[in-house]
């Protein structure tokens, strides 16, 4: 199924797989407007993939091609080893593609089990009709979901609000119940969108340690969007860094940190 | 003339607590009719933001076709699974033809075009049914119409075993209804969806999946209704006006929670009837339940604009 292309050792001697998404030649455009000028990379299964650049890059309008919510204009989205054709969200979502939002979207008027029993959504085997007469496969179904999504909930440290409706959690615990809820639908790849904006410098450290305990504990891919340097450095095995829509460099964090167009990139040199 | 209005209609009931029981009763019947049909509305504005117009008409059109199916020689239980086929069919139609291509556009069109289906419901039924007003097919589908006779305190409270029917149903529906929505992951998906599309749409829901849904509950709650009011009243196009008490319910229960309509509903039911007995009737010559409920609706709404029940997400910023 994978890509045959070979894996490599991280840093700290994990072993990343082949190739499992990988971006050709993307580029998006909003009638004239570029939002992102013929971009290529690629996921490796296991790793933590970060996406960075300043404001306006474009890195958003990444993880919405990603995640089906935009199309690209130009180039191809690889799945698995496939070209994926043009698809909705929610198709994305059920072939194994989990997300998380910059603003935050959970359902607010329903509990945080609630909110995490959507995540397996995805997995939805039984039929409407069985479900509504709560007949076998249904009954099994929502029992198996409800034993992964507790153990998730345990996992993430959010057992004491499981039945508090979400609108009423504070910012920080919001955005550890919407990884929750993707978590619970046990993606192959799960996208992040800026986990820790917003956060204080303890919220920012607690997040770093749930996103990498993800990653060791269930091997789940990550592929993340922060304009934080410093955690988004600590944390991921490869970096991608898009300025004004385009890639400008590409490699491990400390590639990356060597690199002069990131420097001028973060560090502001005039743009010819 | 203050005397009339604060002591005398409770004297009436204190000397007389059989008879009130029977006007609670009756309104408890009504109530739970307008709970369910306000529980259509709640349910397709909850995930799509439109405010169907047309639940009303397809009472009528439910029923019509039931009595209808049944007139032409088909069995009276068969008609029934034939009109929840031809609601379902309905619910397809209207989500391929209707709700996909207006996507996107304001709420003020997607009520306008179930104004169209409105219409285009009175039309086929007229077409294909008639437009004369019917008799409910009550016996041939086993409803039992005797009443039962009780006398606490010594008075008389008849009870209808078409209303005990009724209610009894009703509520079976709701509780159904509602362990559905709470307990099942397609009703997870309905509320979530009622919640936040983007959200929805990133765990795999489907909008044109749930829409079909909970248009097709509507289509099943418009048949119990139909089915519980034609017996009643008889099966014409009258009809829909009762349908359209649920409009005030609505008003009084906040259009997006379930538990508003149900508690709306029973409360329009019970104090439409209770004020039509002991005020209408005497001061105001009678036939107050026409506007009652829409009057109180209309107090209701200077004092709280999203209803008694609406829910009211708490901001945080």
């Amino acid at each position: 199924m994978l890509d045959q292309t070979e894996g490599y050792i991280t840093a700290d001697g994990r072993q990343i797989g082949g190739t499992l998404m990988e971006m050709k030649n993307i580029t998006l455009k909003f009638g004239g407007l570029v939002a992102i000028q013929d971009i290529s990379f690629d996921i490796r299964e296991g790793e933590i993939r970060a996406i960075i650049g300043p404001n306006g890059a474009g890195k958003s309008s990444m993880l919405n091609i990603i995640s089906g919510f935009y199309t690209p204009t130009i180039g191809e989205v690889w799945y698995k080893g496939a070209k994926r054709p043009p698809m909705k969200p929610y198709e994305v979502a059920r072939m194994g593609v989990a997300r998380t939002f910059q603003n935050i979207a959970l359902f607010e008027g329903m509990t945080v089990l609630d909110n995490v029993m959507t995540g397996r959504l995805t997995h939805m085997k039984a039929g409407i009709g069985a479900q509504a007469l709560w007949w076998g496969k249904a009954q099994r179904e929502e029992i198996e979901n409800r034993e992964i999504c507790e153990k998730v909930i345990d996992f993430l440290e959010i057992q004491n609000i499981r039945k508090t409706p979400v609108g009423r959690l504070p910012y920080g615990l919001k955005k550890r119940v919407e990884l929750a809820r993707a978590l619970a639908a046990e993606p192959s790849i799960l996208l992040l969108d800026e986990p820790m904006a917003g956060m204080n410098v303890e919220e920012k450290e607690d997040m770093s340690r749930f996103i990498l305990d993800v990653n060791d504990e269930f091997g789940t891919t990550i592929a993340l969007i922060e304009h934080d340097m410093g955690v988004v450095m600590d944390i991921s095995d490869r970096v991608v860094v898009m300025d004004y829509g385009k890639k400008i460099g590409d490699g491990t964090p400390d590639e990356v940190r060597n690199n002069q167009d990131v420097i001028d990139a973060y560090l502001g040199v005039a743009h010819d | 003339m203050l005397k009339d209005i604060f002591i005398n209609p409770f004297v009436d009931m204190v000397e007389a607590p059989d008879f009130l029981l029977q006007v609670l009763w009756e309104g408890l019947v009504s109530g739970v009719l307008y709970a369910l049909i306000a529980l259509g509305f709640v349910l397709i504005f909850r995930s799509s933001r439109i405010f169907n117009f047309a639940q009303g008409i397809m009472v009528v059109f439910a029923a019509l076709t039931l009595v209808g199916l049944h007139s032409f020689g088909v069995p009276a239980w068969i008609s029934v699974l034939l009109t929840l086929g031809v609601m379902f069919v309905l619910a397809v139609g209207i989500e391929r033809v209707v709700l996909r291509p207006l996507v996107g556009q304001p709420d003020i069109i997607l009520f306008m075009a179930t104004i169209g289906i409105t219409l285009f419901l009175i039309g086929g039924g007229e077409i294909i049914f008639g437009g004369e007003n019917k008799q409910m097919i009550t016996e041939e589908l086993g409803i039992p119409t005797g009443d039962t006779v009780l006398e606490p305190w010594g008075g008389l409270l008849i009870l209808q075993h078409l209303d005990i029917t009724v209610v009894v149903v009703a509520c079976a529906l709701v509780a159904a209804l509602l362990a559905f929505l709470n307990y099942t992951q397609m009703g997870r998906a309905i509320r979530a969806l009622g919640d936040d599309h983007q959200a929805a749409l990133s765990v795999g829901i489907s909008l044109q999946t749930v829409w079909v849904l909970v248009w097709f509950i509507a289509g099943i709650i418009a048949l119990v209704t139909g089915i519980a009011w034609g017996a009643r009243a008889g099966v014409s196009f009258a009809l829909e006006v009762i349908a359209y008490k649920a409009l005030p319910v609505l008003m009084l229960g906040g259009l997006e929670s379930i538990a508003g309509a149900i508690i709306g509903g029973l409360m329009i039911g019970l104090m439409e009837k209770l004020f039509e007995i002991y005020w209408g009737q005497p001061l105001l010559g009678g036939n107050t339940e026409t506007w009652f409920a829409f009057v109180l609706a209309l107090i209701v709404l200077l004092f709280r604009p999203q209803g008694l029940f609406g829910e009211r997400i708490i901001e945080r910023v």
